[in-house]
Parts: structure tokens; sequence; C-alpha cells
């Protein structure tokens, strides 16, 4: 099937065959592979994207439902190319030390970003709640919390 | 220098950017021109004898390239996969070593045993191939746990390993021990289960392979902590490549934990098809497939006690325990629970007599070998339960019975009954340092409240030490050992000064592009920005035991601190050279060579350029070039320990604990990087609050299948089960490695299970409970507080 | 995952023609259904996906029925001002169902055809003795919930919304799964003019209502009203993670504190 939609802000013309996961479709096909499949059953949410400005899971999402949609991955998130140019959240993580081996954080961060949306002034107790949703190994979870946090502060200081 | 960024400095990670950048570079990441896609065909069943494999129908599906079974291997002459440590028996006998093919032959030892490989165009295909495969099983009787398979009559995995006892070991002095016991004024006693672990590192094992056959090069990448090792045993025991036609890399990898530093058989089936085939073949893990086929962690059952006088000093410990292996044994396999575990039964206390025995067991289930801490956190959870239950018993102080039994600072260096000696350290002033940290004095408020909420609070302390920094040669070779344990490092000094650091260490999270160049900087005064490290790559790096054991920045680390003392010393002499001065008149500081009392002076890219530039230069005494090699065998393992207190809330009519507080005050000598070292025990720490709260790995009884086989069942700690921790160092410093670190990876993994089971004893010692076994689940505390209080409602 | 035929329609008429073709199933959200199939245990030959049916979304309330479309998304409900206003302890069901992720993709008539034994939806819907709107017919929840995994929809047939009577009060309670963090024991509470009904799941085969609990709070629905209580745990779920004595213990203690939750003023 042929299928249209917006892939980090551009626009992208792709035959899938409609088994097709999206984590597929993004890693296999469109080589963006910094998102990232750690389970099976839809729980570690090392793959999250944003899906018309919403984090889902895209191992769990088939490739043609996003006909006509707007997809942005960990690696449409910075300006341009530098530590200068990173958004904020991925500064922030970078800056609290919330990441070790780096496997999940790209869904950290596409999980973190949409949290920080709906989350004007975000306490420590609802960031943990919102990460429900993305499992980390390393870092016992404490500076993803600070790095939300201040990810969250910086993206709402900018609006 | 300004950028010069050294030892006790945080500067932010230097590996971050292309991780939060979406830039890592996994092994699932891979792509190959003509690659393929290989998936394995595992059993379904605990036990099986393999009567025929038909895959004529799978050879005929749509692109299938091949399908491979045991017996192809066997006809092809590859070898099983070796165990790294051979230990020896009571009766001075080795350990029985039963052969671990790659895939199996003749009989399945475990669900998940592989039993094919298919290699297809794509993943897909392969998968639909490996369920076309008809496999005539003959199912025969299983058995999961130790005490089961011990048993008389118990079903048998290997028909030369009888009662599945691969070693009957022991360690210590058992006549000691016994009088120890026969003056004791009291004698505590724990039975406990140390809980089964599924190490779960977020990434998936993957194997790439390719074959070039005008060369004879193998190509391996693998999701692995040791290449170098991957190579040596792959290339010599199973595959008889020469090393030299076979380069392993391990690139980034997503979390390590022990699960990938074993030599496992999907790295050689993948290597070996690649070549068969002819053209790339990559493998990729689902988890519900890692759940069966990673090694998995812990899973002992044991017996221990320990005597005391009646001023509650202890007289001596005595420990019986069931360690699990599984179907096979892994790389480190039988190392895990006899030489790093028993060693560490003194603790931080004076112990004049301990005895241990441990009986090594065959199940038909998934190899154990070395999780995160491996025997450390299984000897400190026994040490630490035993001084509870005998404060408990004896009605001392949990603090109290601590400090009279802790080995004083003044006493170290202090030889332990049990081979190791520990150099340094300082366990009572790790513990005040807790007790201040963690408001020990407003416990008491602090229960009241909860108890006026319905709610039992709970204090539990855990004073630990370990061993690491894995490991002197010469200890472990009289232990088993069948390889070295040191490591390599070389500092290449270009001509411009920056510097290439090759090291046989492997960084999957633990921050060693940032440690490690802190480490150069300060030695050789050049900034921070200018330094980088390699490794994970065989054909880059000269050689390496790889990163397992706290031993990267101990072992590594004093590699790194070597090569670089050799290359002042180098620097030295083309200083002294270019200075007209005598080399001994010649004082390196700061990234500086100045003839002491004088302006004279040659920075360290004047004597890096001088290197490569060697005009009127002595050759005759002075090579060109600036790079200098170390490699570093410590003459003793590391010492780090601390005090980890936990405070928990259980709510009584669920069962449900809150881990309210944790406090760690830990010594892991010189720290290098604040930053990294807080970080590292934040997620030791929630590993082992997995271990005591959340993590079960369970096997049906009767059918061998696992039940905890998916993130659905297996309870990973989420950001909603952890507390924010405190965590702060009280440092000695070791006594024989270079920089005085001792490591910091494993000691979260092994102080916390005690404290946070000791909290959740003390919450419920009011109901005469002295003992839970972990994961202390809601069903586990309700169903205690149901026992304690019969015909009682829990309320 | 098996190749399969995909289609996704605009209209209930064109997807019901669909679901009539040899081995169609319908895709809601997907939150149940693909990793099933991505685990080779489930193979459709064609799947329609429902997402772009406009008519399957949304949610009304006129004070005494809230009906929300079978496509409606948990996220969705759990930030509705109406579902907020009419059944509060809904909108709170709602936003603790899985996590953030599966919350901006499941839906409810995917919960509901599903069935699965620990979801939370399936205690709500029965508790509130709602009902279900299909493309053939309505359904009373007391009529729909089958067992496990089994409904009363037929092949072919599409939940299309749910009626939800508005009750004097209503809450959830849930005691979740440590690792799944579906309901290890969910209990719902719904009180009526005629009566108070309660709904548990997570604990058997299946949904089912409790009847002593229902007559005890209908004579008094107060959380001291079901102190103690516990059900037979004859028949209750046993895994890892709860014996069936402790899930029977769980209902009477998710009871209570879904009583307590229903009497709490609105925030």
């Amino acid at each position: 099937m042929k299928i249209s939609f917006k892939l980090n802000g551009k626009p992208v013309d792709v035959d899938v065959e409609p088994s097709l996961l999206l984590s597929e479709l993004l890693r296999d096909k469109l080589d963006l592979t910094g998102t990232h499949v750690g389970c099976d059953t839809s729980q570690c949410g090392a793959c999250v994207v944003h899906l018309d400005d919403e984090s889902v899971k895209s191992c769990t999402i088939l490739a043609v439902s996003v006909d006509g949609r707007d997809v942005t991955t960990v690696e449409g998130l910075a300006l341009g190319e530098g530590i200068d140019r990173l958004h904020p959240m991925q500064r922030a993580f970078h800056e609290n030390h919330g990441l070790q081996c780096g496997f999940c954080t790209p869904g950290m961060l596409m999980s973190a970003i949409d949290f920080a949306k709906r989350h004007p002034k975000p306490t420590e107790h609802e960031v943990r709640q919102w990460l429900e949703g993305n499992i980390c190994r390393c870092t016992g979870y404490q500076n993803i919390v600070r790095s939300v946090l201040a990810g969250a502060a910086a993206m709402n200081a900018g609006n | 220098m300004s950028q010069i960024i050294g030892i006790g400095a945080s500067p932010l990670r230097k590996e971050d950017l292309r991780f939060v950048s979406g830039r890592g570079h996994y092994v699932a990441d891979i792509k190959r021109p003509g690659m393929t896609a290989g998936v394995f065909l595992r059993s379904p069943h605990a036990h099986a004898r393999i009567k025929a494999i038909d895959s004529t129908a799978a050879q005929a599906m749509p692109g299938v390239l091949a399908v491979f079974t045991g017996a192809d291997l066997k006809a092809a002459n590859v070898g099983g996969l070796p165990c790294g440590w051979g230990i020896t028996g009571k009766d001075g006998k080795p350990m029985k070593e039963p052969p671990h093919p790659p895939l199996a032959q003749e009989k399945v030892r475990h669900v998940g045993d592989a039993v094919a490989f298919v290699v297809a165009e794509s993943a897909e295909q392969a998968r639909a191939a490996a369920e076309a495969i008809v496999v005539d099983f003959e199912v025969l009787p299983a058995v999961s746990g130790v005490l089961e398979a011990l048993r008389p009559g118990a079903p048998m995995l290997f028909d030369d390993v009888p009662g599945n006892l691969c070693c009957d070991w022991e360690l210590g002095d058992a006549v000691a021990t016994k009088q120890a016991f026969a003056k004791a004024a009291h004698v505590a006693h724990v039975s406990l289960v140390n809980n089964r672990l599924v190490g779960n590192p977020m990434e998936p094992r993957a194997a790439v392979a390719e074959y070039e056959p005008t060369t004879g090069q193998y190509t391996l990448w693998t999701t692995s902590q040791f290449p170098h090792v991957v190579r040596l045993l792959m290339g010599s025991a199973v595959l008889s490549i020469p090393q030299h036609k076979l380069r392993v890399v391990a690139p980034d990898v997503g979390g390590g934990f022990g699960v990938k530093q074993f030599h496992y058989a999907e790295e050689a089936v993948v290597t070996w098809a690649a070549a068969k085939v002819g053209r790339p073949v990559k493998w990729v893990c689902e988890r519900s497939e890692g759940f069966i086929s990673d090694a998995h962690g812990r899973d002992h059952v044991t017996e221990a006690e320990l005597a005391l006088d009646e001023t509650g000093k202890f007289l001596g410990i005595r420990v019986k325990t069931l360690a699990n292996m599984g179907g096979y044994l892994s790389t480190f396999g039988p190392n895990i629970p006899t030489n790093l575990y028993a060693p560490l039964l003194s603790g931080v206390y004076t112990i004049p007599a301990i005895y241990c025995e441990v009986k090594v067991v065959f199940t038909n289930t998934v190899p154990v070998d070395a999780y995160r801490g491996a025997g450390r956190p299984e000897a400190t959870f026994v040490v630490e339960r035993l001084v509870d239950v005998a404060a408990m018993e004896m009605g001392i102080d949990k603090v109290e019975i601590r400090r009279r039994n802790m080995i004083p600072k003044e006493a170290y260096p202090y030889q332990t009954p049990v081979i190791v000696q520990y150099d340094s350290g300082d366990p009572a002033g790790c513990l005040a340092g807790a007790i201040d940290s963690a408001d020990v004095a407003g416990f008491a408020a602090r229960k009241q409240a909860s108890l006026a909420k319905g709610k039992l609070r709970g204090m539990g302390f855990s004073t630990y030490i370990e061993a690491c920094g894995l490991a002197p040669s010469r200890i472990a070779g009289r232990l088993g050992a069948r390889g070295g344990l040191y490591e390599s490092a070389t500092v290449r000094v270009h001509p411009t000064g920056h510097v290439t650091v090759l090291i046989g260490t492997h960084n999957h999270g633990q921050g060693h592009e940032t440690t490690f160049a802190q480490i150069v900087s300060e030695k050789l005064g050049v900034p921070f920005a200018n330094v980088d490290i390699v490794f994970g790559d065989t054909d880059k790096v000269q050689f390496g035991m790889g990163t397992y054991g706290s031993r990267s920045l101990a072992v590594g680390g004093s590699a790194l601190a070597r090569a670089s003392d050799k290359v002042i010393t180098k620097g030295k002499k083309i200083a002294a050279h270019l200075l007209e001065a005598d080399e001994q008149d010649v004082d390196f500081s700061a990234g500086v060579f100045a003839i002491a009392g004088t302006d004279r002076k040659k920075t360290f890219e004047e004597v890096a350029l001088a290197a490569y530039v060697p005009h009127d230069y002595p050759l005759e005494i002075l090579e060109p070039g600036l790079e200098e090699q170390a490699y570093y065998d410590p003459v003793n393992f590391t010492y780090p320990g601390g005090a980890h207190i936990a405070e928990v809330e259980i709510d009584p009519e669920t069962g449900v604990v809150s881990l309210e507080k944790y406090t760690a005050v830990d010594d892991v000598g010189t720290v290098i990087n604040p930053m990294i070292v807080e970080g590292q025990l934040h997620g030791g720490i929630a590993q082992g609050i997995g271990q005591a709260l959340f993590e079960n790995c369970v096997y049906d009884d009767e059918s061998g299948q696992l039940l905890s086989g998916s993130f659905m069942d297996y309870c990973m700690p989420r950001a909603d089960s952890v507390p924010s921790m405190k965590i702060s160092t009280h440092s000695t410093i070791c006594t024989h490695t270079p920089l005085g670190s001792k490591g910091c990876g494993e000691v979260g993994t092994i102080g916390s299970p005690a404290a946070v089971t000791n909290a959740v004893v003390d919450a419920l010692a009011h109901l005469g409970i002295t003992h839970i076994d972990m994961p202390a689940s809601p069903n586990r505390i309700w169903r205690l507080i149901q026992n304690a209080m019969p015909g009682q409602a829990a309320e | 995952m098996r190749s399969f035929a995909y289609d996704r329609p605009a209209t209930i008429d064109r997807a019901v023609a669909l679901l009539a073709g040899e081995g169609a199933l319908a895709l809601a959200g997907g939150m149940t259904l693909l990793p099933t199939m991505k685990l080779r245990l489930s193979a459709p030959e064609a799947l329609v996906d429902l997402s772009s049916i406009a008519d399957l979304k949304g949610i009304a309330s006129d004070g005494k029925t809230l009906t929300i479309g079978a496509m409606t998304r948990h996220a969705d409900v759990a930030r509705s001002a109406e579902v907020a206003k009419a059944i509060p302890g809904l909108a709170r069901l709602a936003g603790r169902i899985g996590d953030p992720q599966v919350r901006n993709r499941g839906t409810l008539g995917g919960s509901l055809a599903n069935n699965d034994p620990a979801a939370d939806y399936p205690a709500a819907v029965l508790a509130l003795g709602a009902t279900l709107v299909t493309s053939r017919r309505e359904i009373a929840a007391d009529e729909f919930f089958r067992g496990m995994f089994e409904t009363a929809l037929e092949p072919g047939e599409l939940l299309t919304a749910v009626r939800f009577p508005v009750p004097y009060a209503a809450a959830y309670a849930k005691f979740p799964h440590p690792a799944s963090r579906f309901a290890l024991v969910g209990v719902f509470v719904a009180q009526f003019k005629a009566g108070v009904r309660v709904a548990v799941t997570g604990a058997a085969s299946s949904v089912f209502r409790c009847h002593p609990l229902e007559a005890r709070l209908s004579e008094n629905f107060a959380p001291e009203a079901v102190a103690g209580f516990t059900v037979d745990p004859k028949g209750l779920n046993s895994d890892i993670h709860a014996e069936p004595a402790f899930r029977a213990h769980l209902i009477g203690v998710m009871a209570r504190r879904a009583v307590a939750a229903a009497l709490q003023p609105a925030v």
C-alpha cells in the first residue's frame, strides 16, 4: 500500500505491506534507527514516537495507519547539529545525567516531551506516574525524573 | 591549562550527544549489503529427547536460504561452548562439565534451548519457516528447582552427572567452625531463597556476522561486554577460526548487567551460518526469546547459622547453599555461587570461623550465571539477614550489634578466614554517615505517624563489603579461572597532542568515554576535549577482558594510568633532549615539561610534535612516536562497601510495600566523576530494590515452563516504584590500585536487597515475623500477616 | 507478523460489509490485537481499521445518560469534561488504564470487545448497567460479557457506542498487577436509585457482579458496610502474583475503597 505522511516535518511517500509496524518502517525502511524496540508486549516504551503530537508506541501501530498523519521521532527533535541546538528536553537529559546506556533514551525523550506539553508545572509524582510506560534498567529513574522536570521547566519557560 | 577536567570533576558525558540524538549505533541498527535474517527455533519443552527433525517443508518456503540443526554443526566439527572456570569439589575432583552444543544435540534441557537456525531473506520468512520445522520430541520428566533436582530418583539431565550434581564445593574451616558453634551462647538461623532474576538490559541481544571468502576473514558484531573474550572463546574453542581472521565488534550496547558477558550459542551459530550461506546474517533477539535464552541470575536455596557469644559477638558462620546452574554451564556459571560468594561471608565483621558448602546443581532451566553483583548480593543477603535475626532474638539493637562486630578502620588490612584480605575500609564511618543522613533519630516519630494512618513502618540496615575489580590473575588462577583477568590500555598521543585511548573494557552505560578521558586529562594535562576513548573492536584495541565485576576503572583505569605514566616517562626523555637537559631534571606537571628551577619548558603539545617530527633526534637512544601501552594485573581484589538504610511503609490490608526513603553511604575509593558514580549507585540500588520487592523468575515445577516470561509477568521496577535515593560517599583509598579507586558498578545491587528486606521484616516484627523471602510481594506479606494472626482480619 | 489485507473504511456500513469477509477482524486501538499478532498467536486474513469512522467517536451527555463512541480513546475519556461531570469515576478509571501511550491509542470499544478478564472498562460497564450499542442491536451489559475473552458480539457485529446511565455516585478501585498494570483485582461500585451494582474484574475468568456486596451496599452505601468483607476464593484466579484467597480478600478491600472514593466530593 502506498502511504504519504509527514516525518520530522518532511513529506514521505512509501510503499508498505499492511503487516509492517511503524517501528519497522522507521528503522528498517527509512533508516531512522533512533527509535528502538526493547520488548514485544508494548511495555518498555523504547519505541515511543509522536503521532500528531501525541506520544504513542510505534511497535504497536501499523505503518499503514499513519497515512496522512504527522510523525516525529527522536531524530526530529533537535534544531540542528551540536549540543547547543538540541531540544530543551534532550539538553535536560544531557545536563542531568538522565541516561546511561542510551537505549531507552529516545522513548523517554518522546514520552517526556508529550508530558511537558500537558503539564506546565509538573511534580515529581506526576513525572513518575507518567513514565509508567517507559522502562529503564540503568538509571533507577532518579536522574530521568530530574531531567524531565528540568526539561519541562525549560520548555515551558520558552513558551 | 584551563580545559583540563580531571579526577573528581563531574563533566557532562561525552557519549550523551549521540544517544539523545537517536544516533547511537547498536547491533540491531546494523545493515550490511546482502544481509539475511536468522531466527532460532527453540524448544517448547523443558526436557525432551530429539528423535527427529524434519526441515524439508521449511527449506522449501519462500525466501528460505538454509536451515541448520545440531547435527549440521556436529558434522562440521563445531565445538561446544566452553566454560571459563573449572571449580573443584570437596573430594578434590573437578566439577562435572557436560558438553554445551550451540544447537541442541540429542536432547533439549530447558525451554528455549536452541534446536535449529533458519536463515531467510527476511525475519518474517525465517519465522514462518521455523514454525514449519517438525521436531519429533520425546518429552521427558523435567526438574526446575534445586531441591527437587537433588532428590533421589529425580530426572537426570546428563547420563554422566549422577544426581544432577555438578560440584559439591566447600570453603573454610569446618572443624574450627564446629568448635565455634559448640561454645556459642546463641545461634541464629535463617532458611532463605535468593530469588532467580532475569537481567533484562533494555537492549535485547543481537548478532550480525559476515564472512569474506577471499581473505578468510570473519566479522561478528555482537551485544557483548567483552568482545575480545568472545573472539578468544568462539574462535579457539567453538568455530576453530584463527584469532587474526576473526574480528569481533561490540558497538554501542544497551546495558549489560552481566547478561552480555558470556559467550552465547547464538554468536557462534550466526557466525558459522554467515560463512555457510555466503551472506551476512543478522539475528535480533525478541524480548520473550530473551527471557528463555539470556542467562539468568541468583537462584539459591540456603540454610545459614550465626554463632554468637552472650555479648552478641560473632563467633562463627556456617552456610549450606544449593545453587542452580540451569541446563548447561554458562561462561562463568560455576564461579558465581562459589568463588564470588563464599569469600564474602565475613561481611564487614570479625568472624573467626567460617565454613560454607555449596552444591552446584543442574536443572531444566535457562543457564544461570553472573547478574550485577554476582554472588556478592547473595552473600551479603545471608550475612545481613543473619545479623538482623540474631539482633532480634537476642534483643540487641540492630545498629549496636553491627558496631560491636565491625572490623575497625585501624584493623585494615584485614585477613578474613575465607581467602580474601580487605585492604582498606571504614564500615563504622559509613554506618555513622548513613544514620545521620537517613535521620534515624526521627524514625520513631515517623513510625508513630504511619501507625496513626494504619500503616506499618520499618527500617532496615545493610552494612556490606564486596570483592570486585576482577581480578588478580594469580588468585583467580588458583580458584579455577581458565584465563587471566588483567586489563590493557594504549595511550596514543597524536602529533598535535590529541589523544586516543584504546582500552579493553567496554562502555555500555558506565560513562567510560568521560571518566577515562578525565584520567588522561589529569595525568597528561591535556584538554578533556582532546581525548577520545576507543573500545569494543578487536581490530582496533590490542586485547582486553571487558567489563564486568566492577573492574573497568579498578583494572582498566589502572592500566590507563600506567600507560599514561609511560607516556610521561617518554615525554620527559623527549623534553630533556629538546631542552638540552638531563632527563632526571625534567619535571612534568599540568601538561608542561619543565626544568626545575629554570624557566625552560616545553608543552605537552610541543613534545608530542617533536616525537613525530624527529629532526635532530637522538635516534640511537629514543624512538620516534609517542604511544604507550600497559597491561595491568591487580595484586588484590578491591573492596568497596558501605551502609544502606531503607525505610518502608506497609499497608497491612493489601501487603503493598512503599519504599519511603533510601539512604546509601558507600566507600568506592577514589571517585573520578561523582555524577557518574551517583548514577551507577542509583541504577544498582534500583535493581536491588527490584530483587527485594518485585522481580521473580518463576518456573512451573511440573512442566518446567517459564511462568514469568515477559514484562507482562516479570515485574521490572518502574519510575513509580522506586523512591528518590539519598546517595553519598565516604571513601577510603584503595591501597593497591594506582588511582585508589575500588569500583562502583555493583555496590548498589549488593547492599540494597538486604536493606530493603530487613526493613520489611522490621515493619512486621511485632507479629513475630523474622524472615520473608524476596520479592516481598503484596501476596507474600498479606499471607505472612494472615498466618501470624490466625482467624483475624489483617486490619 | 503474518501478512493480511487491510482496509480503513470511513463509515460503519462499509466496515460492517468488510467484516463479513472471511477471517476479517476489526482493528480498534490495536493495543491487544497487534501484540497478539506480533507473537503470532493471532493471524487474521484481513484487518478492518476503524480509526477513520467519525461516527464511532465522541462523548455526549444529557444529564441522565452518558454516551461514548466505541472508538473513543482512553485518553479522551480521561480528559473529557462531560465524563468528569456525569461519571467522574469513569474518567478516573480511563486515566489509569495501561500507560499514557496506551491511553493515546486504546479505545473503549476495543477493550470491551476483547473482554480481557483483567481489563478495567468491563467492570465499569457492568457495574453501571450500561447498554452496548452495536451495528445490529442493543445489548445490556448483564448479557454482554460471556466469559474469558468472550462477549455476546456475533461474527461481523460491530460495537458502535456505549450508553451509561448516570448514577448517584460511582467509583473504581484497582489493585494493579505489579508487572502488567492490568487489574489484579478491580472493583467498580455504582449507586442508583434502584440499588447498588458492583462489578469485579481481574479476579476470575471474566468480569462478574458481586451480589453479596451489592446487597450490603444497597442497604448502606458506606465503606464500613463492607469492612472485613471477603468472598469465597473458590474459582478465583491463581497466578504467580496472587493466590485466590488474596484476590478474595482484595475484592473486599477494593470495594471499600471504591465506596469511599464514590462518596468523596468531586474535586
